[in-house]
């Protein structure tokens, strides 16, 4: 299942996507390894899933521009074909959309969208594909699943339609799975099935996992690591329990106090608002709303840096001088700690 | 629970057929002339009159006369046309009636196999050279008047380059190559209505199809751009261009009028329009009741493909 | 007034149907003006004769002069179109208020009643009216409303029954406001909007009708100027003087087709859903 590599599944090195004059996603770096599940954190407008959507492969030239490097398991997908990608697509990467009332098509039954990958993909015939489906449904706890085959998405309850949408991205085996908020669209009492499913299916599979999510609670049960993205920037990255736990970028802060508890105090939120496209300060894009920001912070881009098991990017943790290394010009990945697999 | 919803539909449908019957008899009722006296012509007499007004029943109460009418029209007795002499529902049901479906059919096919890929390509290439092309030609195609059209036709392509016959008409059943010949030119003209309707309508559905989330879903499984826009996009689009063919089926019979009577097609259309000029009511009133039921009929036919393309629609 | 201004000004393509139809109401309004003959004068001696100093657009088979016709004909055109449309938006704004509004049997039975009407396409009507009525331009009018009321009646109806509904209707009614004032500052405002834009494409219409019915012989009556009538009589001169269905040929389709333009960007400023003509 890894095509016999080690080293980290996915790699994304100073990979940036233009749309025009913006730079939507700004030399992003991360990795992720086998196995692991990642959640990219962020609020709306982040670039979450505009980074997922980049991953697929659905947002390529010409409408956007792209730059950097994005390696998934040995292949660089910056600049790769379509017909190769086409390849890749529901087959080594699955994608779980939002909202999947929407994202199943409405004239064909839920049996007809499950099969076309496994029919396109691993060459099965009808008869074949329909008992692989069927075998899919009931794994994602679709009850009655042969006669479901044959039913309509509208069919179907919301969170019906998410298990079968998950079913249909995991059809073929991906070795990484990506699911763009995946239970926002649904009840509170389902969130909690739908993200268990999703994680079993993941964990049970030895696949990989990125989770694009707004809700620090929800990425701290269910991810291994944790990318936090603001305005198109990694801000901070590494193992959750240090990215969550023990947050050290400004934002990263920021968005922990914002978080509601039972035996918190007041709420304490954060001030102003992600810049527009147009007014994107040059340095770190979280310097307008930042109350510990120097001058140095809205010229100067701060790299990566290693820092007490996390890798965060901040001129004030590169200036402090117990910061365990020099800010260096290539960016150092998350390094995984003892006991990697453990959420 | 669909069983119950169509046989409601019908219902209403006969209701409105039988107004409608009501109406097209009060028509005639109401048209200027008198009919006894037109089949009298020179043999006139009081008692000559009073005897045929008795025996054509226009003596009786008005209610009793349209039941009888009534009667009589769904038999298949539409009376006697005074100009041919000839029975009405002959006339109107077996030779002009199908003389408008083939052409109305020709140039249904017609307009699909030329609108819908050109609305596909101008919705491909939306904003590019291709799109303002189709655009273009299609408001132009379905605002030009028709009659006016057939003649611009009949004299490029009749007369100066005389590539089809400009008189004469040849039922395709008779001899079919000969017949679709005579039908090409007129069959051409009320097609171009039609196809920049259906060009726009494919062009703007498409547009909005791919826009929705599960085109982005379903490219996500590693389907090809073929599969994604053949089969998924156009089955979605399917239903507001049936929705638009069944709005705009007035419009084609219009057209059709146009057409047969700029070309002599000897269709529906022309029959009424002669039927007025030579005031042969009942001739009106027949082909009125014929074009009525057709509509009827078809709106139903469509309403009920409407619901079987949309699955959401069916189950409730 | 101002915001519907607005929103049309930003569609391209109507702006220049609306280029279009102005240029044709200015001939319509100024036809006497333009006019060098009177439309209806014959001189027979220089009939059928090609485009000239003296007659920019040829003359026909009557002597009469093709462009004086054609002007005349844009009068006639935009008349009928108007006004046929204006009765039969009466009409509907009638039977649709009523119904709307009564409810109940009432609303039943004038939709029944509508459906029956809305069986027939729309030129079957016309020319049954026609039959009925007899020719000529005031009996085109009427025909032509009749087999209008319908749609509009429809739309009338279910605009009514839309805004009816709507909390700001309850609240005035709770507050007492007479029933009159309701339907005349609340109601008709909110319905009338949809409803111009559905009038101004039905104004194409008409004008292709009445133009089609004068050409099968069974519009006006002749020698009234209509482009219809002018295209049938110029028909069997087609090969030795073109210019006769020629010229009013074309100031109908460019009039027809500068009115669908603006329709189509009447009805994407107001309406975009709504995919029909």
């Amino acid at each position: 299942m890894l095509n016999g590599q080690s080293g980290p599944l996915l790699s994304l090195q100073d990979f940036t996507l233009r749309r025009g004059p913006h730079a939507v996603l700004d030399a992003v770096t991360l990795t992720l390894d086998p196995g692991r599940t990642l959640g990219l954190l962020g609020e709306s407008g982040a670039g979450k899933s505009t980074l997922a959507m980049a991953l697929i492969g659905l947002l390529r030239p010409p409408e956007v521009e792209l730059f950097g490097s994005m390696v998934f398991a040995g292949t660089e997908l910056v600049g790769l074909p379509e017909a190769q990608y086409r390849a890749l697509r529901g087959n080594r990467i699955g994608l779980v959309f939002q909202d999947a009332t929407a994202s199943l098509d409405p004239c064909f039954t839920v049996g007809q969208q499950i099969c076309e990958p496994l029919k396109r993909h691993l060459g099965l015939g009808s008869r074949e594909a329909a008992a692989r489906a069927i075998e899919l449904l009931t794994q994602v706890g679709i009850p009655d699943a042969r006669s479901r085959l044959n039913a309509y998405p509208h069919q179907l309850s919301g969170g019906m339609q998410q298990r079968v949408m998950i079913s249909i991205a995991l059809a073929c085996n991906p070795q990484l799975l990506i699911a763009d908020e995946p239970t926002s669209a649904l009840d509170v009492t389902i969130q909690a099935q739908i993200m268990e499913l999703i994680l079993l299916q993941v964990r049970a599979s030895g696949s990989s996992a990125i989770f694009v999510l707004h809700d620090l609670a929800l990425a701290a049960q269910v991810c291994d690591d944790i990318a936090v993205l603001y305005a198109g920037q990694v801000v901070e990255a590494g193992p959750a329990t240090a990215v969550l736990g023990t947050p050290k970028h400004p934002y990263t802060i920021g968005l922990r106090s914002c978080v509601v508890e039972l035996d918190s105090e007041l709420l304490k939120p954060l001030v102003g608002s992600v810049p527009s496209l147009n007014e994107m300060p040059d340095g770190c894009h979280f310097c307008t709303r930042c109350p510990h920001a120097i001058p140095r912070c809205f010229k100067e881009r701060p790299p990566l840096i290693a820092y007490q098991g996390r890798a965060v990017a901040c001129w004030l943790i590169a200036d402090l001088p117990t910061s365990a290394a020099v800010p260096t010009p290539a960016p150092i990945s998350a390094p995984t700690p003892v006991g990697a697999g453990a959420p | 629970m669909l069983m119950n919803a169509a046989l409601i539909k019908l219902l209403q449908t006969l209701l409105v057929l039988l107004i409608v019957s009501v109406v097209a008899f009060f028509f005639l009722k109401m048209a200027p002339g008198d009919p006894v006296m037109l089949l009298l012509g020179s043999e006139y007499s009081p008692q000559a009159y009073a005897r045929l007004m008795h025996e054509l029943g226009l003596d009786q109460p008005v209610t009793l006369q349209y039941l009888h009418w009534l009667g009589r029209f769904v038999q298949g007795d539409w009376g006697i046309s005074y100009v041919t002499r000839d029975n009405i529902f002959k006339q109107a049901v077996l030779q002009a009636l199908p003389v408008t479906l083939s052409l109305a059919t020709l140039s249904l096919l017609m307009a699909l196999t030329l609108g819908i890929p050109a609305g596909l390509l101008a919705a491909l290439f939306r904003g590019r050279w291709v799109d303002g092309l189709v655009s273009s030609l299609s408001v132009l195609g379905s605002a030009f008047p028709s009659f006016y059209l057939g003649i611009i036709l009949i004299w490029v392509f009749g007369v100066e380059l005389g590539w089809f016959p400009t008189m004469g008409f040849v039922r395709p059943w008779d001899d079919f190559w000969d017949g679709l010949y005579h039908l090409a030119l007129p069959a051409i003209t009320l097609a171009v209505y039609y196809t920049g309707l259906i060009a726009i309508t494919t062009r703007s559905s498409l547009i909005e199809v791919l826009n929705q989330p599960f085109i982005a879903a379903v490219r996500a499984r590693g389907e090809p751009m073929v599969r994604v826009v053949g089969v998924h996009a156009m089955r979605n689009v399917m239903m507001p261009l049936v929705t638009v063919i069944g709005l705009q089926l007035g419009g084609l019979l219009r057209g059709a009028v146009m057409t047969e009577v700029v070309f002599a097609v000897p269709g529906l259309g022309q029959m009424i329009t002669t039927a007025v000029l030579s005031r042969e009511y009942g001739v009106v009133q027949a082909g009125v009741m014929l074009t009525a039921l057709f509509f009827v009929m078809v709106n139903l036919v469509v309403d009920q493909t409407y619901r079987f393309l949309d699955p959401r629609l069916r189950a409730r | 007034m101002k915001s519907f201004w607005k929103a049309v000004s930003h569609q391209r393509n109507a702006m220049f149907g609306l280029a279009i139809v102005g240029v044709f109401i200015l001939m319509a309004v100024f036809a006497p003006v333009l006019a060098p003959y009177n439309p209806t004068e014959q001189n027979l001696e220089f009939a059928l004769q090609g485009p000239s100093a003296e007659h920019w657009l040829g003359t026909d088979s009557f002597g009469q002069d093709v462009y004086s016709r054609m002007l005349y004909g844009a009068r006639l055109a935009l008349g009928i179109g108007f006004a046929s449309v204006a009765l039969g938006l009466l009409g509907g704004l009638i039977i649709g208020l009523s119904a709307g509004l009564l409810g109940g049997r009432v609303e039943w039975a004038l939709m029944r009643l509508v459906d029956a009407i809305l069986a027939f396409p729309e030129i079957i009507l016309a020319i049954a009216f026609v039959a009925v009525l007899g020719m000529g331009t005031d009996k085109v009018v009427y025909a032509l409303a009749i087999s209008f009321v319908g749609p509009f009646a429809r739309i009338v109806r279910s605009d009514v029954l839309q805004v009816k509904a709507r909390p700001f209707i309850e609240a005035a009614r709770l507050m007492g406001v007479s029933p009159f004032r309701i339907i005349v500052r609340h109601l008709l405002p909110n319905v009338l909007s949809s409803l111009m834009v559905q009038a101004g494409i039905r104004i194409s219409t008409a004008i292709l009708l009445e133009s089609g019915l004068s050409f099968f012989g069974i519009g006006v009556v002749p020698p009234t100027p209509d482009w219809g009538l002018i295209i049938a009589e110029g028909r069997g001169f087609i090969t030795m003087a073109p210019w006769i269905s020629g010229f009013p040929g074309v100031a109908l389709a460019l009039l027809l087709i500068g009115l669908t333009l603006l329709g189509d960007g009447l009805r994407d400023a107001f309406d975009p859903r709504s995919g029909g003509h």
